[in-house]
């Protein structure tokens, strides 16, 4: 009696979780997700995309043969009446067996390490990437909560949408006004924290016109999921053209206006076709005690060595004025 | 003066929520019911006596797993209703502020109140018994240990109903735990839960430390130890090097709230990276506090369950003493993004994928120890087998996040939530239920019945892999965790629902284990197991289960790993040991002390809460009069006689 149900459930547990398995493959591609990581469209995102991927088969291929071993061993060697397999339970010692699993992973975490050192090197964030076009200067910073985006050479600002030009690559300086956030843009590279009271640098490029989009991706709070903004990449054309029409259409972002911006709360898409000179520097600085920041010396690249100071030199030069 | 009152009850309790309303009234009901039940059947003496002053490791154990489960119940119940948040986009079920709190418990409640006492459970219960030791080297101090974790995490469970949840995240980052972003009282009790709770961390693992280091059997040389005691051995020296650095940040943390002081705010020469740096060099050795003693258990199940020896004793050791002190060189790895530099993030990479090599050693030594054996497929060597793939997986995308560049874009996401649930649910939670059924009849006397432990695990598995294999998935298409909502054009929502479905499974799959459990009460008299129900290798299955107040009748010998096994095999040739006589037996008695000084701590945890210096004074008071009490207190052990040692062996082993 008892023996029917008990084969069916063996049969139906196997059934299930191979159904299962693809469908969590299948499902997603269907459901209209977008692989946003694995889908770069710069020079950083395919970097990375392409290191996970490196790591990803390094990885493979020492789980790969132990997943594969452990089903073998444990059906093999399961206690039945008729199992013929040899039975030796005394044997618990082999110094050629442990010599070959101490070696191995040893050799895959060696050429990782290697690999990820490289590509730590090459991917510091603060790294100047190499283009024929100089690189155009965004000024980020996180507030409770949203993004404020400022373009010191262009001298307009935009809350919550980011323009940038397609193949020109971008040097986004950042911090935060607010608890540490971090900036994310998945389809043209990882992210960065921005943090109070220091910059931050982060060379970013796109590849194509398109829009993208971004995110905050450190929990700073309340409403912290609503950080999220469009990126627009277009032509330098179009990205000219649309800093005029900002220029044009919209209002200035004076002292008052950006301490009300940055009092708590959400806010919509918006535009001033000026801000406040050194808003940016001001901001960084806002926390310094005696002229003297706890985070004077932080960034290790010769570029971003004293990154207030770099970001200080990027706009004009009467900064720092109320700091010290 | 009405008035006043009800401002004050307003402010005091947590009011506006239907939910909690409907939490209030169900503490309320459970807590007038408890006391009724124990009135009615006079069982309060009972309770005093037997549970509240004893300073028997076994109970001490047997109370750790309970107040666990408890604390697993409740951070689950967090866990469904954030899930049930995220099914659907734009869900108003939980508002974003409820939805923080709900999320900083829910991580908070299981890793410190839940993984820890589990662990501190077997830790007891175990630890002697394996060592063929009478209790640990500090029973007293054991029984304030646990008594100090037991109100702490009251003290922080209060929050939700009196005062208000903290809401910024598990380990609290400044300044959104300073007083300028949260001014409520909720981060007042995650300090002092976690901060009361954390002493008591603090002490049990000096106090197993000194156990395993001076209170072996005759004959158990380092190197004969059973393994799981060694695994706790290798916990026990992270705890001493990481839980005063807990203890020292939350104490700045609170002094910058409390006293105004500004070691983390952002003005006034504060910084909060400190803090974050700090929490990181307690947070990540956390991880294999709670990681290491699992592989113990699973050790101990391999070897027993296959009916063979532990495959590279030694190799195993090392690798264990090796995560120990490489878990004190990863933390960074937690702020990859925050511009260190290429030399700083190179160099916490490396340190952070060296931990893989010794881990899958183990690994490969757990399927040798299969290779030639005789696996039983009983319920503890089935979530043993159920972790290794599980682990397998959960530590290459750990590998796959160490890589410093690539953690940019893994940082932060869902993929690494499913991550640390991955290595902390399948590594961790399967290894404590491994070891909780494994160690069942030894603790209760008493055997589970499979069938529902069968159910519990098949639910508990697929459900695992339907909930966190899509989050994976969602991670790699830009979701960001701590997400209260998202909308309808990210494209996320199917993942979502399909991982809400897999949480809701393992939600089942907990309702079939206190099935399993209360099913095994009501019938535990037929149940009843012998002294080795499961063949066992090491000491503890020598003695009578439930094992006797003083453990072992005379001393045992502890010349080799499996002495039990080994002594088995010398029984089967005919050779036994010679009889020795008994002695009396040294114990110490129980002591109220522990229990009524944590209460105070409680008080004064309460009174630093809401700023009512008075009560924490009145409680610190209290504390300091019970240390007086306890030094004043002579009559602090007894001898069993050895007629009574007689009569319980007698009986125990009658009845077997």
């Amino acid at each position: 009696m008892n023996k029917k149900p008990r084969s069916l459930i063996r049969i139906i547990i196997p059934v299930v979780l191979t159904l299962v398995t693809i469908a969590l493959i299948v499902w997603p591609m269907l459901a209209g997700g977008q692989y946003v990581v694995l889908d770069p469209k710069g020079p950083i995102g395919a970097s990375q995309r392409d290191l996970i991927v490196i790591s990803t088969i390094l990885c493979a291929v020492i789980i790969v043969p132990v997943l594969i071993l452990s089903a073998v061993i444990v059906w093999r060697y399961r206690d039945k009446p008729d199992n013929k397999a040899a039975y030796e339970p005394n044997w618990s010692h082999s110094t050629k067996a442990e010599a070959i699993w101490w070696t191995v992973p040893i050799i895959i975490i060696g050429l990782l390490a290697i690999v990820t050192v490289r590509y730590t090197y090459d991917l510091e964030p603060s790294k100047p990437l190499a283009h024929e076009k100089a690189p155009i200067t965004i000024q980020v910073s996180s507030l409770d909560w949203k993004w404020l985006f400022m373009y010191p050479e262009q001298g307009i600002a935009t809350v919550n949408t980011l323009n940038i030009p397609a193949d020109r690559p971008v040097k986004f300086e950042l911090t935060a006004d607010s608890p540490m956030n971090s900036f994310w843009i998945p389809q043209l590279g990882g992210q960065i924290y921005t943090m109070s009271g220091m910059a931050m640098t982060l060379y970013l490029q796109a590849d194509h016109e398109g829009k993208y989009w971004g995110s905050g991706a450190n929990f700073t709070g309340e409403h912290f999921g609503e950080m999220r903004f469009d990126v627009n990449a277009t032509s330098d054309e179009d990205f000219d053209k649309w800093v005029a029409e900002v220029k044009q259409s919209s209002q200035e972002l004076t002292t008052e206006g950006y301490n009300a911006l940055a009092e708590p709360g959400t806010s919509n898409v918006a535009y001033y076709s000026a801000f406040p000179e050194g808003l940016f520097q001001n901001i960084v600085t806002k926390y310094v005690v005696n002229g003297q920041s706890a985070h004077s010396k932080h960034g290790t690249s010769s570029e971003a060595s004293g990154a207030i100071q770099n970001a200080t030199d990027t706009s004009n030069q009467d900064e720092d004025k109320s700091a010290n | 003066m009405l008035e006043g009152l009800k401002e004050f009850a307003s402010e005091f309790f947590v009011t506006g929520d239907p939910l909690i309303y409907g939490a209030m009234v169900a503490i309320g009901i459970t807590m007038i019911t408890i006391v009724a039940v124990l009135t009615y059947f006079k069982k309060w003496g009972w309770l005093w006596r037997n549970w509240l002053t004893t300073v028997d490791h076994k109970k001490i154990g047997i109370m750790y797993i309970i107040a666990s489960i408890i604390m697993l119940f409740r951070g689950g119940v967090d866990a469904l209703m954030m899930r049930l948040q995220l099914a659907m986009p734009n869900n108003e079920f939980l508002n974003p502020e409820h939805y923080n709190q709900v999320f900083t418990t829910h991580g908070t409640i299981m890793i410190l109140f839940m993984a820890m006492p589990f662990m501190f459970g077997l830790f007891n219960v175990i630890v002697p018994l394996q060592i063929g030791a009478r209790d640990v080297a500090f029973p007293f101090l054991n029984s304030l240990s646990f008594w100090l974790f037991f109100l702490g995490a009251m003290l922080f469970n209060l929050s939700f109903v009196i005062g208000g949840s903290p809401d910024a995240g598990w380990l609290s980052y400044p300044p959104l735990s300073e007083l300028s972003h949260s001014p409520g009282v909720g981060q007042n009790f995650y300090i002092w839960g976690i901060q009361i709770s954390g002493i008591g961390s603090l002490a049990t693992g000096i106090n197993f430390l000194v156990t395993i280091i001076k209170m072996r059997a005759p004959g158990m040389r380092w190197m004969k130890l059973p393994m799981f005691t060694w695994s706790v051995f290798s916990t026990c020296i992270i705890i001493l090097f990481a839980f005063p650095i807990l203890t020292v940040t939350l104490a700045l943390l609170f002094l910058d709230r409390f006293a105004g002081a500004h070691f983390f705010t952002l003005d006034l020469g504060g910084n909060p990276m400190m803090y974050i740096n700090l929490i990181w060099m307690w947070g990540h050795p956390e991880v294999y506090i709670v990681v290491l003693p699992a592989f113990g258990v699973f050790s101990e199940i391999v070897s027993t369950f296959s009916r063979k020896k532990l495959f590279g004793y030694k190799s195993m050791v090392f690798a264990m003493l090796i995560i120990s002190f490489l878990s004190f060189f990863t933390w960074a790895h937690h702020f990859f993004t925050m511009g260190s530099g290429a030399d700083v993030n190179a160099f916490f990479a490396v340190t952070t994928m060296l931990i893989a090599i010794p881990t899958g050693v183990k690994i490969f030594n757990w399927l040798f120890t299969m290779y030639r054996g005789r696996i039983r497929m009983a319920t503890p060597m089935m979530w043993t087998l159920a972790f290794i793939p599980c682990f397998i997986v959960g530590g290459m995308t750990g590998v796959l996040l160490s890589v410093a560049p690539a953690d940019f874009q893994f940082h932060n996401s869902y993929f690494l939530i499913a991550h640390f649930h991955q290595v902390l649910i399948g590594g961790v939670v399967f290894g404590y239920f491994a070891g909780l059924y494994y160690w069942w009849p030894k603790m209760f006397g008493f055997q589970l019945e499979e069938k529902l432990g069968k159910w519990a695990f098949w639910t508990w598995n697929i459900g695992f892999y339907v909930c966190f294999m899509p989050q994976y998935a969602v991670g790699l298409m830009g979701m960001t965790r701590r997400l209260s909502t998202y909308g309808w054009d990210t494209g996320w929502w199917e993942l979502n629902f399909v991982s809400t479905i897999g949480a809701f499974l393992m939600g089942v799959g907990f309702l079939f284990q206190v099935a399993q459990i209360a099913d095994g009460i009501r019938k535990y008299k037929s149940l009843k197991a012998p002294a080795d129900p499961w063949d066992g290798r090491t000491l503890e299955w020598s003695i009578p289960s439930p094992a006797p107040e003083y453990n072992f009748a005379v001393t045992p010998r502890g010349d080799d790993i499996d002495e039990w096994w080994e002594e088995k095999e010398r029984r089967a040739k005919g050779i036994y040991p010679p009889e020795q006589p008994l002695e009396p037996i040294h114990m110490p008695k129980n002591s109220g002390i522990p229990f009524i000084m944590s209460v105070f701590w409680f008080i004064a945890g309460f009174g630093f809460v809401f700023g009512w210096l008075w009560m924490a004074i009145l409680g610190l008071a209290g504390v300091g009069i019970c240390m007086i009490a306890r030094s004043f207190s002579y009559d602090t052990d007894y001898y069993i006689p050895v007629d009574e040692i007689k009569r319980t062996e007698a009986s125990l082993r009658g009845s077997v």
